[in-house]
């Protein structure tokens, strides 16, 4: 027990998640006789549902700033018909079609932001028209047609890196990925060893680096192996390079910048990072903002893969969003959360999805028991706060350490209290 | 006589354990019919935890220890069971509903009916007697949110009058109000214990306790320390603090000699009119000034526009500027926001540690550089390095106490938050620092500290605002004391001129003064 402490850090509830995430894939290996570890079934789990997760990176930070978006798969859809539209008539190339979009939604977004931040109005109510909104001018627009768009530009959504070099056997880009991924682990493990040293803090003994360091490169060696030898011309999907780009990008955002602060703190508690000299309106307005740029780019990346774009893409993408964020350890209050456990928890639903499938389980059963999931793992985060011990979702990440008073977590009678100064 | 009177209440060998603390770890205490018990111990010392075991909050099972209540042992499973034996806990944040009538707040939860429909006249006959007897003089119609602290409280009071009370527990009663507001509470709890009501009170106002308690218990560090007879004994403060830190405090502020220059911050005729009622002026006309290394306090009654002027003029954080100038080091400067008040070094610390002043979930290293992130990064990527040792920095150096600058400022006591927050403005730079009730909330020992980090400030030459309840607090630290009655600057006194009585004087009374 102890051994598993040292090598995870802290509680090893902490990595409950990643552990039901492994539990359910290596379950669904079982059941499924092997299936759903093969090259084309992880490719394709990758291809249909890295949209998801993309929109799960604008959400968290929405949701840790206290706020929600219910408009994505609209503006989603609306983005994708613009898009589509606009290459057909017009004949942009891919590139500017891609342009187009992400300034559309950067439009969308800064209407909506408009709204939430400066005029005041909740974000439920103002992205819940902009839902209706933005799916009825994808029908206008659309005439609720399908709109092909242009091999060129299916390459984002459908396509593979390239076959160069020496015939491997392997697909040699993804392989070149993996490797990078295994010299970065071992690089960051070094650096903060070396950190520790230089900060005179306590540095981790040996034995537990290196069996981390072990571990994880197996992990990725074997996925970078599942990628590489798909059938031929297939390699890791362009989509889910996109998707690990902006996990990468946002991760960093969202933990070590200003802006990054600015948005936990907005969450966590508005009226004492305003008066801390936090701009809170503008920050809101970035967060919503930065949702539906992402909500464009989902859109186009779902249209490239599905070669058009039609009248009911992106319905009830807004739920799984929300879904993988909360399962990922999010807080409904705001102040709570991190990128990296909606990816954990919008993997969860992925892999479950999937693997209920494959194994022939109805759609009706399937979305009874995502369903139970989404509840189980609030649940049970909610009763390890209120038992006051560290909730095992939401300290994936050491950025939560405040959560787990047991004054605070006991005390609710207390929280609802209100004291009104005349 | 109270000390004849029999024993109500017993709580023998409480133990209540948290994950990784001990809170309470032997308390014992034994409340006699009809009296008026304090409780008293520094912050932490486990007060509040014991009052929620009483209460039920922390259900019977999840303590060690005994509970007996008038002759019975009592298994309280949640709030409810202690109410229904007649115990009633006041918390320090009231439990009302702003928007819902005193009538309805009254009898929330507890609503008289028939046949499951309210009976809203019996309701009314009742309200207007427990009202009577609280001595609230209001419309049972008015909604809570418009009636003041100390009227709210009265609510409470008459709330849990209603439910036939045998023992009431007041967390804090007066923390919110102001000395009339306290003295009408402290009279009817005196009148309660006439009508066979006993009374648990914490309080960190010790002039009070010895006031009216008949008997004090003090912990600390989760055990009773000893149980006093505030007659018998002859108790006075010197008395409880010396019981409350385990020696006795040579004296409550530490050594100063102000160095004070020349004056480089002036407010001139500062007009601001309330958030929402466009005529209605919470500051009038005000003027001031701050020198150098001075220590400038300001008193005034709760409500009297202390908190609205410290607010308006860092950034306009309150209300809506009307008129007025603010020069500093001789030239006039316009602080439309919060970033460009702190950008011409300005620092407010708020009186409202709780819901304005700190993120409950952030750590202590994250507070503390919060309002300065630009210092500790490099094209908006925070150092994570420097971070850790800036905030490791004023840890040292306030002795904050905590394991690591990686704990969670929730945790922390009042004492070492207000610490957390006084380094988080610390390293803004300030030149002129307004501190809002910096004590408030904190105990003794802690309270020391806090001054000495206060005139540590003044003796770099920073300007120092204190914002005061306490008048003896402000006639301990500061230089120079403002005092304000109804958003106006009523006077303004030298240290050696100002007495509780002078102030006091023109606290209230401000025509004779103006």
């Amino acid at each position: 027990m102890n051994a598993i402490k040292q090598l995870f850090g802290g509680n090893t509830r902490q990595f409950g998640m990643i552990f039901a995430l492994v539990a359910l894939v290596l379950f669904f290996q079982w059941q499924t006789g092997g299936v759903i570890l093969t090259p084309d079934n992880v490719i394709n789990l990758v291809n249909g549902y890295s949209y998801i997760l993309i929109l799960a990176i604008g959400m968290v930070l929405v949701i840790i700033a206290g706020h929600i978006d219910l408009s994505v798969g609209s503006v989603a859809a609306f983005v994708g018909i613009v898009v589509a539209l606009t290459m057909q008539d017009w004949g942009l190339p891919w590139y500017m079609g891609i342009v187009v979009g992400l300034v559309l939604g950067a439009v969308i977004g800064a209407w909506q932001g408009f709204f939430v931040a400066y005029v005041g109005i909740p974000a439920f109510i103002v992205t819940l028209a902009g839902m209706l909104l933005f799916r009825g001018a994808n029908q206008y627009f659309g005439k609720s047609l399908t709109i092909p768009v242009s091999a060129d530009f299916q390459y984002i959504g459908a396509g593979y890196l390239k076959e160069i070099g020496p015939d491997t056997g392997y697909n040699n880009l993804t392989l070149l990925l993996g490797f990078i991924a295994v010299a970065a682990l071992i690089w960051g493990e070094l650096r903060s060893r070396r950190k520790a040293v230089a900060l005179g803090a306590d540095v981790k003994p040996l034995w537990v680096s290196i069996t981390r360091l072990v571990i994880l490169c197996a992990v990725v060696l074997y996925v970078t192996y599942l990628f590489a030898t798909g059938r031929p011309g297939t390699s890791f999907p362009v989509p889910g390079i996109i998707l690990g780009v902006l996990v990468l990008a946002y991760g960093f955002i969202s933990a070590r910048t200003t802006i990054g602060r600015h948005i936990y703190a907005v969450g966590g508690n508005r009226h004492a990072a305003a008066l801390s000299g936090v701009k809170s309106k503008r920050t809101d307005f970035l967060v919503i903002l930065n949702m539906s740029v992402l909500a464009g780019l989902a859109g186009m990346i779902f249209v490239a893969r599905s070669n058009a774009s039609g009248p009911s893409d992106g319905v009830g993408w807004e739920l799984d969003a929300i879904a993988a964020v909360f399962i990922g350890g999010a807080a409904v209050t705001g102040g709570v959360g991190t990128v990296v456990g909606s990816m954990i928890g919008g993997l969860v639903m992925a892999v479950l999805n999937n693997g209920l499938q494959l194994m022939g389980v109805g759609s009706d059963m399937t979305q009874i028991i995502k369903g139970l999931v989404l509840l189980a793992a609030v649940v049970f985060d909610v009763y390890n706060k209120s038992q006051g011990k560290p909730s095992f979702i939401g300290h994936m990440m050491k950025r939560l350490g405040g959560r787990d008073n047991p004054d605070l977590a006991v005390a609710e009678p207390v929280k609802d209290a209100v004291r009104v100064e005349s | 006589m109270p000390s004849a009177n029999p024993i109500i209440l017993q709580m023998r060998s409480i133990t209540k354990e948290f994950p990784g603390v001990k809170a309470l770890s032997d308390v014992s205490i034994a409340v006699r019919a009809g009296e008026i018990h304090s409780i008293c111990g520094e912050n932490g010392a486990g007060k509040s935890t014991l009052m929620k075991v009483l209460s039920g909050v922390y259900p019977f099972g999840s303590y060690g220890g005994e509970i007996v209540f008038q002759n019975e042992v009592c298994e309280f499973k949640d709030i409810r069971a202690s109410e229904n034996a007649g115990i009633a806990i006041i918390h320090q944040e009231l439990a009302l509903i702003p928007e819902l009538s005193v009538m309805e707040n009254i009898f929330l939860g507890n609503e008289p009916t028939r046949f499951g429909v309210i009976n809203w006249a019996e309701a009314r006959l009742r309200s207007v007697e427990l009202m009577a007897r609280v001595g609230l003089d209001e419309d049972p119609d008015t909604p809570v949110k418009e009636i003041g602290v100390g009227k709210q409280q009265l609510v409470e009071i008459a709330k849990a009058l209603n439910k036939s009370v045998k023992l009431l527990i007041l967390d804090e009663p007066t923390a919110a109000l102001n000395e009339s507001d306290s003295q009408h509470l402290l009279d009817l709890i005196r009148g309660l214990k006439g009508k066979g009501i006993s009374c648990i009170m914490i309080s960190h106002k010790l002039n009070e306790i010895e006031q009216v308690s008949d008997s004090i218990t003090i912990i600390r560090d989760g055990k009773t320390i000893e149980t006093l007879d505030v007659k018998a004994d002859g108790v006075d403060e010197d008395r409880i603090i010396k019981g409350m830190v385990g020696r006795t405090l040579e004296s409550r502020f530490p050594d100063h000699t102000p160095q004070i220059g020349e004056v480089f911050f002036e407010v001139r005729n500062w007009t601001v009119a309330h958030p929402q009622i466009a005529d209605r002026l919470v500051c009038k006309n005000s003027s001031f000034n701050v020198r150098r290394g001075e220590i400038v306090g300001f008193a005034g009654l709760m409500g009297a526009g202390r908190t609205e002027l410290a607010r308006s003029l860092f950034g306009r954080s309150y209300g809506n500027y009307v008129s007025g100038q603010i020069i500093k080091d001789g030239k006039e400067i316009t602080l439309r926001n919060v970033p460009e008040a702190i950008r011409h070094g300005l620092g407010y610390v708020t009186e409202d540690r709780k819901t304005l002043g700190l993120n409950l979930l952030d750590d202590i290293k994250t507070t503390t550089v919060a309002a300065n992130l630009p210092a500790i990064s490099k094209h908006t990527v925070v150092d994570l390095d420097k971070e850790y040792a800036v905030a490791e920095q004023y840890r040292r150096q306030l002795r904050t106490k905590t394991p690591s600058v990686d704990e969670g400022v929730a945790k922390l006591s009042g004492g070492n938050q207000q610490k957390v927050v006084l380094a988080k403005w610390m390293f803004t730079d300030p030149d002129l620092l307004i501190l809002d009730e910096p004590t408030r909330g904190i105990d003794v020992g802690a309270k020391y500290e806090i001054y000495g980090i206060i005139q540590a400030l003044a003796s770099q030459g920073k300007g120092v605002i204190v914002i005061s309840s306490e008048l003896p607090e402000l006639l301990g630290i500061s230089d120079r004391i403002y005092t304000i009655f109804e958003g106006a600057i009523t006077g303004v006194l030298n240290k050696d001129q100002a007495s509780q009585e002078s102030l006091m004087k023109r606290m209230t009374a401000v025509k004779k003064s103006a």
